[in-house]
């Protein structure tokens, strides 16, 4: 019996219950979309969060004061960690020769206003390196100069948001907002860039570090960012950056994290948690599965005489078992497709609501999910498909 | 061709043991013509069952075209079943979702023969039973007697050595009847083998030999002109049932 043979006779058999084998087959292809619209969520998800990163840059190590790690030393008795002051920086970008570019950050909040119109929003002390390092694109004017890191400038650089709203209507370049007490004239307004990792980089002003720092009445950075030569340094240069801290410092008070260390964690915690989402939705495969050998179990008991007649001309035991376990396999791999339709048409809708979500399924679910549909058809359908094969025929032509 | 020796065959039935055959002891030869007679109850469809190597006896050794049946395994069995007999039922189990050229093909689909000789092969058989303007209805659109003569092609499309009718007309009126009968007969005059087992004398009368069984045993063999006599005498001159 040729495989187009058994084929055709199954897809005959399943014709003339269209209703019954149309129902087992939804059930698959709900599971089959489940599988492909669940991963392809957890897969958007972590392709978000990759992109977000290296948009900030790549090769990219980031210094923050105080050390994450909770070892040793009575709760209080560490004491605050020292600061991390624009010398630190300084030393590192002077001492430490992978270092391509050092960029020195502040962060607060302040309230910046143009005559009565106010907006709090978030400052950021940087310097001229800043514009590199973090991959920002100016709309209109320059950046900060390039200035000596402890000297200051009266100068500004505007979020998008924050320029239409303290300016409506006009051209803020080479106007002057006042920040706190202190009145800095707008030298450029950054590219629109939404939200990066927390911080709505269209609402910001950025000034220059000396500044940011008296104006917040701090001493201590933001954070450090670095941006090393070549990838392969990466770990090295992040080793010497905290000795070198270590050193001034007296004590190992500063963490060094590399871009890759936080990308692949979270790309890690997400993939872990696209595969719990494959999982689930291959639960409902299963519960697919059992409604195939139901329908099959009711076909075969329904068709005891066919299995009869067809042993009486000469039909094998294998060729009823197969011809029993086509139907199934047919029942399984067309739900798969099925849906892997609606699993498409989904992801569609989710991608139309929201734009920013890369959501497409990695291609190991949509091969996984279609293999696994047609092993459910397999194997659920086994059991009824061996009931007709151990059929004594002589009781089954009787309807026995 | 086929020689039957002490065959019994014991089915238990709600804990009690059914003697269906006891010691049947038969040679039928190629190309002869047997009908089967009995009451209901008398082992008559087993014996045709355990011939047509659906069913196994429990004991006697059975040979058909001099090969020892009983020694052989479920798959070899299956190609006995394919390649040298030829089944027609009362109920004629034609499988409702396919068409009558199709019940034709069914034999041959799981022989492994392509489609296009298929068709030919099943087309010419619907020929010979006159059915060829009727090969793409279901059996849901033909009289019984169409039926019949489907399964009757149906069973002859492999062409096997024999053919074994389980009561061929039992579910037909007369004029059917006789023209499947007649179908039979046509064959059986070319050299096939013709096992009918009726408990209609009017069938029965038509055979060259005919074997009564009673309780599972052969009471009586008759043969030539001596059958309507016979049959007569086993009657009462009435139907069976």
């Amino acid at each position: 019996m040729s495989p187009r043979d058994l084929v055709g006779f199954a897809a005959r058999a399943l014709r003339g219950h269209r209703l019954r084998t149309g129902l087992s087959l939804l059930g698959v292809a709900i599971g089959v979309a489940a599988v492909v619209t669940l991963t392809a969520l957890g897969e958007g998800a972590r392709r978000y969060v990759v992109s977000q990163f290296s948009q900030i840059g790549t090769n990219l190590l980031i210094v923050v004061p105080g050390k994450t790690e909770t070892t040793g030393g009575m709760p209080g008795m560490g004491g605050v960690p020292n600061d991390l002051t624009l010398a630190d920086a300084e030393a590192i970008r002077r001492g430490i020769p992978e270092i391509d570019k050092a960029a020195p950050i502040a962060m607060g909040t302040e309230t910046v206003a143009n005559g009565e119109r106010r907006r709090q929003v978030a400052l950021i002390g940087a310097t001229h390196e800043m514009l590199e390092v973090r991959r920002l694109s100016l709309a209109r004017g320059r950046f900060l100069p390039e200035l000596e890191w402890d000297r200051g400038s009266p100068v500004s650089v505007l979020g998008t948001k924050t320029a239409r709203e303290l300016f409506p209507g006009e051209d803020p370049l080479g106007r002057v907002v006042r920040i706190g007490d202190w009145r800095m004239r707008v030298i450029g307004i950054l590219g629109p860039r939404g939200q990066q990792l927390g911080v709505d980089m269209d609402d910001v002003v950025i000034v220059p570090v000396a500044n940011a720092l008296r104006m917040l009445n701090r001493s201590s950075l933001f954070r450090v960012l670095l941006q090393v030569r070549a990838h392969a340094d990466l770990v090295q240069a992040r080793d010497k950056v905290v000795r070198l801290i270590t050193e001034r410092h007296g004590e190992e008070d500063v963490t060094a994290i590399t871009q890759d260390a936080v990308l692949s964690a979270f790309s890690s915690i997400l993939g872990a948690l696209t595969m719990a989402l494959a999982g689930i939705a291959a639960i409902s495969l299963a519960v697919a599965g059992i409604g195939i050998m139901n329908v099959m179990l009711v076909s075969v008991s329904e068709r005891t005489r066919e299995v009869g007649l067809l042993k009486a001309v000469g039909a094998g035991r294998g060729q009823i078992l197969l011809a029993f376990l086509a139907e199934a396999i047919l029942i399984s791999s067309a739900g798969g497709l099925l849906g892997l339709l609606l699993g498409w048409v989904a992801i569609r809708v989710l991608v139309a609501v929201y734009p920013d979500l890369p959501a497409s399924p990695p291609v190991w679910a949509v091969l996984a999910a279609l293999a696994l549909s047609v092993a459910v058809g397999a194997l659920f359908g086994v059991l009824p498909a061996r009931r007709a094969t151990r059929l004594d025929p002589v009781a089954a032509l009787a309807g026995r | 061709m086929i020689r039957l020796e002490g065959i019994s065959r014991t089915f238990e039935v709600g804990g009690e043991p059914v003697h269906a055959l006891v010691d049947v002891t038969e040679q039928i030869a190629a190309g002869e013509h047997i009908a089967i007679m009995g009451p209901s109850g008398s082992g008559k469809s087993t014996l045709l069952h355990i011939i047509g190597c659906l069913d196994r006896p429990d004991g006697g050794t059975y040979e058909l075209m001099g090969r020892d049946v009983g020694g052989l395994d479920e798959a070899a069995l299956s190609l006995v079943r394919r390649h040298t007999i030829g089944f027609v039922f009362q109920f004629f189990h034609l499988v409702p979702r396919l068409t009558a050229l199709e019940n034709v093909e069914l034999p041959m689909l799981f022989a492994g023969i392509e489609p296009p000789e298929r068709r030919e092969r099943a087309m010419g058989r619907l020929r010979a039973v006159g059915l060829e303007p009727r090969a793409s209805h279901r059996p849901d659109q033909l009289s019984g007697g169409e039926r019949q003569r489907v399964a009757l092609a149906r069973a002859t499309v492999l062409d096997p050595k024999v053919v074994l009718a389980d009561e061929p007309t039992g579910n037909l009126d007369t004029a059917s009847g006789r023209q499947v009968l007649g179908l039979l007969e046509e064959m059986n005059a070319s050299g096939l083998t013709l096992i009918v087992v009726t408990h209609d004398p009017a069938v029965a009368r038509r055979a060259r030999r005919v074997v009564v069984l009673m309780d599972g045993r052969v009471v009586s063999r008759v043969e030539g002109s001596r059958i309507h006599e016979a049959l007569e005498a086993l009657t009462g001159g009435g139907n069976g049932r």
